[in-house]
């Protein structure tokens, strides 16, 4: 017997519910096992987590607190992935955007009027991030140098820099020696919504529902369809390319910039160690889950934002090791993976006896 | 100054060491036209299996043969992913990444013992012993090549090797045209699926030595997060390289020794921060990426696989 796949002719629907909902599944029980086998009780692990980040309306602004960085740099990531733009530099760009918003609320406060404050600290990032993602779009669009390995680099280098800031000539001379910068003036507070949920949520929304429209109903939105879908039907339609990757890029850098300048004007109010948490790695992942749609991607954001919180909940109930969450975040993305690809390919199991009939015309596995 | 200058050389390869088999074992891997991203999972996972393994059985080679299953397990999970199930592959290696961190880090808090409150990091287990080659490691300066741990040794053999075995057989010829030209391999009678498994598995195998040469000898012991980043520094290298294992090893001396130098040089009165030194490796890779792009004559000299991150299917012509 054979297996071969087989191309299907439309994508199908019911493999795009279905295979999540199995994933989480296999997910949740392999991670028993694994708990099993280091003396847990997987229920009352589950239970923790799950109490602990969707129980009370605490736990839930901590789960928010995670997942409103991941929801703005997941949309950020899904911009340039419809492209085929494989920006897999959110963390830097996210970096970048907590260091300008930092810098502005530190050290510019004196020269900018208080009420003015705030929304300069948020643009700052916003623009430190698309500087931060044009740089390798530039390089793409005009060089054609490859992406995926240029933002990845950037990425270091941005930490690195932010390290050298927080240890060196930015560190607070009154921090007895903690790495991280004085705290902002409060002018430069980005309200909180209900515990340390900041108003960055409704940032995240607002871009959601924006890009929703860009994609649905504008022509740049379908132009960057076409030139993710098609390079060469691109230019026949007449679409500058190398322009709209780099509009494209800056957007998207522009949205992990606006989730490093709301993390550090929402949450820490102050460039401190431990920034770069990787929630632009986890954001690409958030994209991916999402089908580089932008409303799913708010509510995938929320679900692996659980995953991270709960972890810390199962350290502090269970006293389990918090990276459990990572360790259950790495076993739903395998099945996953494995099964993105029947919403394309549909199996085909062969009997021997037919095998000779078909086996020119299909494909081997 | 003598004496600085092998002290900074025999630090170098210590630290390099693990960078070499590492980027040795991706670039097996990219020639067969397969990104693997998890290498810095796959370097954690391999190494605290590694430390713990040796730790009770009192054995540095059961660990390094632990740490190479776990490589080659990870390294098969990313191919049965990104090459039977054709998943995209930049998600497949971030996630066995994500999973390798995050088990690196469950497990260094669980397998310890009782008395050390379970954790790992902490204890000394047997480590890998230097072994110094009569006469030849009194040489000044160069003498450090020859007072360096097996695992050191062994790499002075498996580079040339590498080398030799890429650009001189008839495998390495079909194992480029893989990553070159799936189309044209598979009709030649080449089974691309075959040689993707095999080669990233081989890579595996190599990281996971790599992974377990910090924990068994470089640092020794166990702690949280003990790679630093090597994996990723590791990505970069191979860049750097161009995909050739003589440059990869230069290349690894030149970061590692960057990382390993970096606290006599400021012991030296340099004014360099520490920072701006890390960054280099990053940022010297962003610029040979964009020379290699420039000359893209050069770069197919070169040979950069082309089909690199691309899943293969006969009727995706």
């Amino acid at each position: 017997m054979r297996i071969l796949f087989e191309k299907r002719q439309s994508i199908s629907h019911r493999a795009i519910i279905t295979v999540p909902i199995v994933s989480f599944l296999v997910a949740l029980l392999l991670g028993a096992v694994l708990l099993l086998a280091s003396g847990a009780d997987p229920i009352k692990t589950y239970a923790a987590m799950a109490k602990g980040t969707f129980g009370s309306m605490y736990s839930f602004s901590e789960t928010l607190v995670k997942a409103i960085p991941l929801m703005l740099t997941g949309l950020g990531v899904s911009i340039a992935f419809r492209m085929r733009f494989w920006n897999i530099g959110a963390e830097g760009q996210f970096v970048w955007g907590a260091i300008a918003a930092s810098g502005t609320a530190l050290f510019l406060n004196e020269y900018i009027p208080s009420w003015l404050l705030l929304p300069s600290v948020i643009m700052a990032g916003v623009i430190a991030g698309a500087i931060w993602a044009g740089i390798p779009a530039i390089l793409k669009a005009y060089i054609g140098v490859d992406e995926t390995l240029t933002t990845l680099m950037l990425n270091y280098v941005a930490i690195l820099f932010a390290q050298y800031l927080y240890y060196g000539p930015w560190r607070d001379p009154e921090g007895y020696g903690f790495p991280g910068t004085a705290l902002f003036p409060e002018s430069a507070w980005l309200p909180r919504l209900f515990g340390r949920a900041h108003f960055g949520l409704i940032f995240a929304i607002i871009a959601a529902i924006i890009l929703w429209f860009i994609f649905l109903r504008t022509r740049w939105g379908f132009e960057l369809k076409i030139i993710g879908e098609n390079q060469t039907a691109a230019k026949y339609l007449g679409i500058k390319i190398a322009r709209n990757i780099v509009l494209a890029l800056f957007l998207s850098g522009g949205l992990s910039g606006l989730a490093g300048a709301a993390e550090v004007a929402g949450v820490s109010r102050r460039l401190q160690t431990g920034l770069a948490l990787g929630y632009g790695y986890t954001a690409i992942i958030v994209a991916w889950m999402a089908q580089l749609r932008s409303i799913p991607v708010l509510f995938v954001a929320i679900l692996l934002g659980a995953l991270i919180v709960g972890g810390d909940q199962v350290q502090m109930v269970m006293n389990l090791p918090s990276s459990v969450g990572l360790v259950l975040q790495g076993l739903l993305l395998f099945p996953m993976l494995a099964g993105s690809l029947f919403t394309e390919y549909r199996l085909r199991l062969i009997r021997p006896e037919r095998e000779n009939s078909q086996i020119d015309a299909k494909v081997e596995s | 100054m003598i004496a600085l200058l092998s002290s900074i050389l025999a630090i170098t390869l210590r630290a390099g060491t693990s960078l070499v088999y590492a980027t040795l074992g991706e670039i097996y891997t990219e020639n067969s036209g397969v990104l693997n991203l998890g290498l810095e999972g796959m370097m954690l996972l391999s190494a605290a299996a590694g430390f713990a393994t040796a730790y009770y059985s009192d054995s540095v080679w059961l660990g390094f043969l632990a740490a190479i299953f776990i490589g080659a397990i990870l390294a098969a999970i990313h191919a049965f992913l990104s090459v039977t199930m054709r998943a995209n592959q930049v998600v497949s290696g971030l996630s066995i990444t994500l999973f390798g961190t995050g088990l690196a880090s469950y497990l260094g808090q669980q397998l310890g013992p009782e008395s050390n409150n379970h954790y790992l990091a902490g204890l000394i287990g047997p480590k890998l012993q230097t072994i110094k080659i009569p006469l030849l490691s009194d040489i000044p300066v160069l003498g450090s090549l020859f007072n360096q741990d097996i695992l050191t040794y062994i790499i002075y053999l498996l580079v040339p090797l590498a080398w030799f075995y890429l650009y001189k057989t008839r495998n390495g010829l079909n194992l480029r045209s893989v990553g070159e030209n799936p189309q044209t391999a598979d009709a030649m009678g080449i089974n691309i699926t075959k040689t993707r498994y095999l080669y990233t598995i081989l890579g595996g195998v190599l990281v996971g030595l790599g992974g377990a040469h910090l924990s068994l000898s470089y640092t020794p012991g166990w702690s949280e997060n003990l790679t630093g980043g090597r994996g990723w520094i590791v990505i970069a290298l191979v860049i750097f390289a161009m995909w050739n294992p003589g440059r990869a090893f230069l290349g690894a001396l030149l970061f590692g020794g960057i990382n390993a130098v970096q606290f006599r040089l400021q012991a030296a009165g340099t004014t360099i921060p520490a920072s701006f030194l890390n960054m280099m490796p990053y940022i010297m890779t962003v610029i040979v990426l964009v020379i290699i792009t420039w000359w893209e004559a050069l770069s197919k000299r070169i040979g950069a696989p082309a089909a690199l991150s691309k899943p293969y299917m006969r009727e995706d012509k």
